[in-house]
């Protein structure tokens, strides 16, 4: 039981990151690794800001707007100097690892004795008294909330005309210019948002494990891309759930196999060559190596 | 009005490849005139198109629009006036988005795409009676992905995208050459009574003779970055097809090929 709990609240925080990476894969074509130091700057402001005195729960929305300035430069360097996707992505991921540092002071940086969205005293309250049934429930059920609610945003965002534009621009770029926008803009807003979403899923990482440590963000991108892979090619089928469902799915399936894989006798040291290892059985049999056909 | 002065394009200046495409090309384009180019590959047709919507910029040379010259425009900047349809028929269409959504993205072009619903439901009647004029019956596939339709059904879908809102120009480029002889009529029949409905200044590059003697208003043959022929008024209404394939097999040979 507490092993399935463990699961579901790793793949339901991993999932908010693994949308944002839906967007860059997925929509815009953009593999970004720039998720492996947005991740971790995520999880750093985090605990720097509550271990300054600020509110847990507003770390959350300003987590998400310092992660769009990040994905903002990511954009530029790729769309204004012309540089590649993935030099882009590595670039700022390495910029990141040096800022993330300074940011903390060191490589470590506990908050175990501060109140944090899941550990405060309103939910404390609550879960001891109207809610005890579900006592021991607690960290899932906040995280559930905040999936759904990011997740409803996320298809509300996809149904409006800005929306729109993001998913042609991934679709057919020309149709884009057709409309007198200029999707340089386009691309850069979509890579701001997954950033965004990916450091709110650092931030909400940094509150449920409690410390931040410089090498939290290697392989980040990686998970990402597995999430999304499953969500998207296992449960497409399936049409009842939208598609930002499976990909929170697909992560909460992805951290089931890797849960699995450590119950079988694996070290919690081996946990990378897991990540690699299970990404590359989930591209060879989901054959999404190949270059997606563009119809 | 649309005019093209002294427009100069070298390709790969300063190396072995080099070529001169266009040296002082000059073309003006009155007000709801229909023009249709032909021309042998390489001859510049699409390269003037390019140049007049930005996506190549001319060595040397003016873009006038209405008398403006729009030279330092981007290419995103000036189809905010121009309707262009290309030779794929995957360019002018989404296709992982639904017909409905294709046209809401196109019925909104000139307006800001902010953050209000991308469908507005108010339109889908509007939407189908634009669809059944098509008489394609997509006019019942409203919810159907673009990417699962036929080349001339995506063609004729984005014909009608691209002259939805007000444009003052609309650029064909070949846009029938991808599509089988039966559906190319169909869009060239479409693409007449479009453009004569709304009395749209057009340019259509095409490969077929046929199209560009019975369509339009005056024809241009293009030959090395120069309009060898144009005709328009009177004198265009008496080119017969075998005429132009003459001249036509004349540059040909000439070029060798």
């Amino acid at each position: 039981m507490a092993l399935l709990i463990s699961v579901l609240e790793q793949g339901l925080i991993y999932g908010i990151m693994a949308l944002g990476m839906y967007i860059t894969y997925k929509i815009l074509d953009f593999p970004d690794m720039t998720v492996d130091g947005c991740f971790p700057f995520g999880v750093v402001l985090a605990v720097v800001m509550i271990r300054a005195g600020v509110p847990p729960i507003m770390t959350l929305p300003i987590c998400f707007f310092a992660g769009c300035f990040i994905g903002t430069l990511t954009g530029l360097i790729n769309v204004v100097f012309k540089v590649r996707d993935l030099l882009a992505g590595i670039i700022m991921m390495t910029a990141l690892y040096s800022v993330n540092l300074r940011i903390a002071g060191r490589a470590n940086l506990p908050m175990y004795d501060y109140y944090n969205i899941f550990d405060n005293n309103l939910l404390n309250s609550l879960f001891e008294g109207p809610l005890s049934f579900l006592a021991g429930f607690q960290t899932v059920i906040v995280l559930l909330i905040i999936t759904v609610v990011v997740k409803l945003v996320l298809d509300w965002y996809m149904s409006t005309k800005s929306g729109f534009m993001l998913r042609a621009v991934g679709d057919n770029d020309v149709l884009v210019t057709s409309m007198g926008i200029n999707k340089g803009k386009v691309r850069i807003m979509g890579l701001a948002i997954a950033n965004g979403l990916v450091a709110l899923s650092g931030s909400i990482y940094a509150q449920q494990q409690g410390y931040f440590d410089v090498s939290m963000g290697t392989g980040t991108a990686v998970v990402g891309l597995a999430s999304v892979i499953i969500g998207t090619s296992l449960l497409k089928k399936i049409s009842f759930f939208k598609i930002t469902t499976s990909v929170v799915i697909g992560s909460i399936i992805y951290k089931a196999c890797v849960a699995i894989a450590i119950k079988c006798g694996l070290q919690s040291t081996d946990l990378k060559l897991i990540t690699a290892v299970l990404f590359l059985i989930i591209l060879i049999v989901t054959m999404d190596r190949k270059k997606k056909v563009k119809g | 009005m649309l005019e093209l002065k002294n427009i100069c394009k070298i390709y790969n200046p300063g190396s072995v490849n080099e070529m001169t495409l266009f040296d002082d090309f000059n073309l003006t384009v009155p007000d709801k005139q229909f023009v249709a180019v032909v021309g042998s590959n390489g001859s510049g047709k699409t390269s003037m198109l390019n140049v007049i919507c930005g996506s190549i910029l001319a060595d040397r040379g003016e873009v006038i629009v209405n008398g403006n010259n729009i030279n330092s425009q981007r290419d995103f900047e000036r189809q905010r006036i121009i309707g262009r349809v290309y030779q794929d028929p995957s360019k002018g269409t989404c296709p992982s988005m639904n017909i409905l959504e294709n046209m809401s993205i196109a019925d909104n072009k000139g307006k800001p795409f902010g953050l209000t619903r991308g469908v507005n439901k108010h339109q889908i009647n509007r939407y189908k009676e634009m669809l059944s004029q098509l008489g394609l019956g997509l006019e019942d596939k409203l919810y159907t992905q673009v990417g699962s339709l036929s080349g001339g059904q995506r063609q004729a879908l984005a014909l009608l995208m691209s002259t939805m809102t007000p444009i003052q120009f609309l650029i064909l480029d070949e846009h029938t050459a991808a599509l089988d002889p039966k559906t190319a009529d169909i869009i060239m029949e479409l693409t007449e009574k479009v453009v004569r409905e709304k009395e749209l200044t057009t340019i259509m590059v095409t490969h077929n003779l046929r199209y560009a003697v019975e369509y339009g208003d005056r024809l241009i043959m293009m030959h090395q970055g120069k309009a060898i022929v144009d005709k328009d008024g009177a004198d265009k209404k008496n080119i017969n097809t075998e005429e132009i394939m003459k001249i036509f097999n004349e540059i040909s040979v000439e070029c060798g090929n």
